[in-house]
């Protein structure tokens, strides 16, 4: 089995044996081995699905089952380089968020939740990043952009950054 | 009102304040090894226990009682979740306190952690908080290689382990027994409640949860004093035996339309309307407040005019709203359109359900639907009646859920139908003249995505 690995790496394996260690139940990783394998594809393959599975000791299905409720993980397709949640809830609402997210997709050319066909860029609506102090914001990769407008978070999303962590 | 000097905001703005040198200088962790020298686990929750701390998350429980549901003797182990998924709309206060006082947190972590003999302690953390998860990480580290955790911690046998777990964003997270399912690695689906964690929680173990916020009063309360704390806030109402008060100094997150927004630390008890005047510069571009959200999302409306009520626990249900919650204070300014709140609201509610429970998963998204069609003109009078009707049947109060999410959702809609009733009509007969008495079923809208 081991020998068929094609997405975790041994260091990863090493890293979830590392997490195993902190809970009683190897099921409770699931959700950092998801993260790990998330944070470098940018997706999670079903291949990697079954490895996790085949590491965690558990059923495809059981891992399959938890990605699917978090809508935070892409599948099929990785999301751009970068990633980036405009807030849509209600402070950021108050002050532009939704003109932002229009703006974005617009200038962009692709819907909410798409990504730009170069694969630099997502845009995905976000519910409060807990950031209201800043409203209109945006959380890209790592970098939170605060007191948006539309220009600005135009010409931020053009920049390079680095990969979320 | 005298003045008030911060206490769980002091190391905002303090170079390097988030560092274990700078927290010790402020006089924290002696605390600790004042208790783990002196104390036994019983005084630190009788402690707790007078000094009247109330959860600090959403639901106002107080802290001391819900240690004290812990089965007695248990051979352990024992598990301390900490909740740190703060997605509650309008609220930030969580991630203040980690980003820029870790340690304090991690002090009442390890107090609270000493209290109810829990081995570990392992923090939910929000994905979208990676500054909050670094600086906890540091400190966490900072933490073990000073000797506050780690095994036999000041050769006192008593061991604890601080594990920082990541969550997806999603909201349902937030709630205690959703939170616990999805550390254990499944659905973040809510349990049915008994048994209530204390009795059986993470990993079928006995379990608090408990916000983060409530863990920096605890270690305020440590360092400082029962007597302090209760000196604070709105004291318990004697003519209401039922009532525990509203002690300590709470954070209001101020956000929306006022001219500073920010995270303001006052006692208990400050009114909505001092808070946007006396710290947020009043409300924006010199206009008035339409309403104003009292504490996230979840907890409804209030109007201009009840703006004198008292935040603190049971201020806001007396003016028909669900409660203080996170205390994440939202103004709406007199040219914002109510429909539109609303419809935010809704569309929060219907993306963040779930699914368990029919009402909530169906009440939610038909409530969405409906205020699409409401912004889009095509809205009828007996919609208002329809909304009322979702808003006032879904929830765990009426019990027909397993979890708080449905009240939440409810609550804004009722306070809105119930006191801006007249705005909707007036926008529902500008925008539809032809078709707002209509009260045969209409054909659904195409159907905007809620996700
Ligand atoms: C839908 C829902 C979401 C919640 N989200 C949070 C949250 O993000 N953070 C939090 O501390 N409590 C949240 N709560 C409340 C928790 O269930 C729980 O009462 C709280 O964490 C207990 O901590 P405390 O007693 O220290 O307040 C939520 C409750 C519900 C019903
Ligand atoms: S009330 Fe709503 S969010 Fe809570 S368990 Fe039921 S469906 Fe899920
Ligand atoms: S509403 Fe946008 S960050 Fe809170």
């Amino acid at each position: 089995m081991i020998a068929q690995r094609k997405i975790l790496t041994d260091e990863m394996i090493a890293q979830i044996e590392t997490l195993a260690s902190r809970y009683p139940t190897r099921q409770a990783v699931t959700l950092p081995a998801l993260h790990m394998v998330h944070a470098a594809l940018r997706q999670v393959p079903l291949e990697a699905v079954v490895e996790i599975a085949e590491v965690l000791g558990l059923a495809p299905a059981e891992v399959q089952d938890t990605l699917s409720f978090y809508q935070f993980f892409h599948q099929d397709k990785p999301h751009g380089e970068v990633r980036a949640f405009v807030c849509r809830s209600i402070s950021c609402a108050l002050r532009g968020g939704d003109e932002l997210l229009e703006h974005l997709c617009h200038k962009n050319g692709v819907k909410p939740y798409g990504t730009t066909a170069d694969g630099a860029l997502t845009i995905e609506p976000a519910e409060c990043l807990g950031a209201c102090d800043f409203a209109p914001c945006i959380l890209a990769n790592d970098d939170l952009l605060t007191n948006m407008t539309p220009e600005a978070a135009e010409a931020e999303l053009k920049k390079p950054r680095g990969r979320a962590t | 009102m005298p003045a008030f000097k911060p206490v769980l905001l002091e190391a905002v703005g303090v170079p390097n304040g988030h560092l274990l040198a700078s927290y010790k200088s402020r006089g924290g962790y002696a605390p600790l090894e004042r208790v783990l020298a002196e104390k036994q686990p019983v005084d630190v929750v009788d402690m707790v226990k007078a000094s009247g701390l109330r959860g600090r998350g959403g639901a106002g429980f107080s802290t001391g009682l819900k240690w004290t549901f812990l089965p007695k003797d248990h051979p352990g182990p024992i598990y301390l979740c900490v909740n740190a998924d703060e997605s509650e709309p309008g609220t930030f206060n969580n991630r203040i306190l980690m980003e820029d006082d870790p340690h304090q947190v991690i002090e009442g972590i390890i107090l609270s952690s000493f209290a109810t003999r829990a081995c570990t302690a392992y923090i939910y953390l929000r994905y979208e908080y990676p500054r909050s998860w670094h600086r906890l990480q540091a400190a966490i580290d900072e933490a073990y290689a000073a000797g506050y955790l780690g095994k036999n911690i000041r050769g006192t046998g008593f061991s604890l382990d601080i594990y920082l777990h990541r969550g997806a964003a999603a909201y349902i997270c937030g709630e205690e027994t959703g939170l616990i399912e999805s550390l254990e690695g499944k659905r973040a689906w809510p349990r049915i409640k008994p048994p209530f964690p204390a009795i059986e929680g993470l990993f079928r173990k006995p379990t608090v949860v408990n916000n983060i916020e409530t863990m920096a009063c605890v270690a305020q309360i440590a360092r400082r004093g029962v007597e302090w704390f209760k000196s604070i806030g709105v004291p318990a109402d004697p003519n209401n035996p039922r009532d525990p008060g509203s002690y300590g100094p709470k954070l209001y997150c101020l956000s929306g339309h006022v001219e500073k927004p920010g995270c303001y630390e006052a006692p208990l008890g400050i009114t909505a309307r001092q808070l946007i005047d006396e710290f947020g510069g009043g409300v924006w571009k010199g206009r008035k407040a339409k309403a104003v959200i009292p504490g996230g999302i979840s907890m409804g409306l209030m109007t201009e005019s009840e703006l004198d009520t008292p935040l603190d626990f049971a201020g806001p249900g007396k003016v028909g709203c669900l409660g203080l919650g996170t205390a994440a204070v939202v103004v709406i300014d007199d040219q914002t359109s109510i429909v539109d709140v609303l419809h935010n609201s809704c569309r929060f509610f219907a993306h963040e359900s779930c699914g368990q429970c029919t009402p909530c998963r169906e009440g939610t998204s038909w409530s969405l639907r409906m205020l699409e069609r409401i912004k889009a003109g095509k809205g009828r009078l007996k919609d208002l009646d329809l909304l009322a009707e979702i808003g006032s049947t879904m929830g765990m109060m009426p019990g027909s859920t397993i979890c708080g999410l449905a009240d939440g959702a409810a609550w804004p809609i009722k306070n809105a139908i119930n006191k801006f009733r007249s705005e909707f009509e007036d926008h529902i007969k500008r925008t539809n003249p032809t078709g707002w008495m209509v009260t045969e079923p209409v054909p659904a809208l195409q159907i905007v995505e809620a996700h």
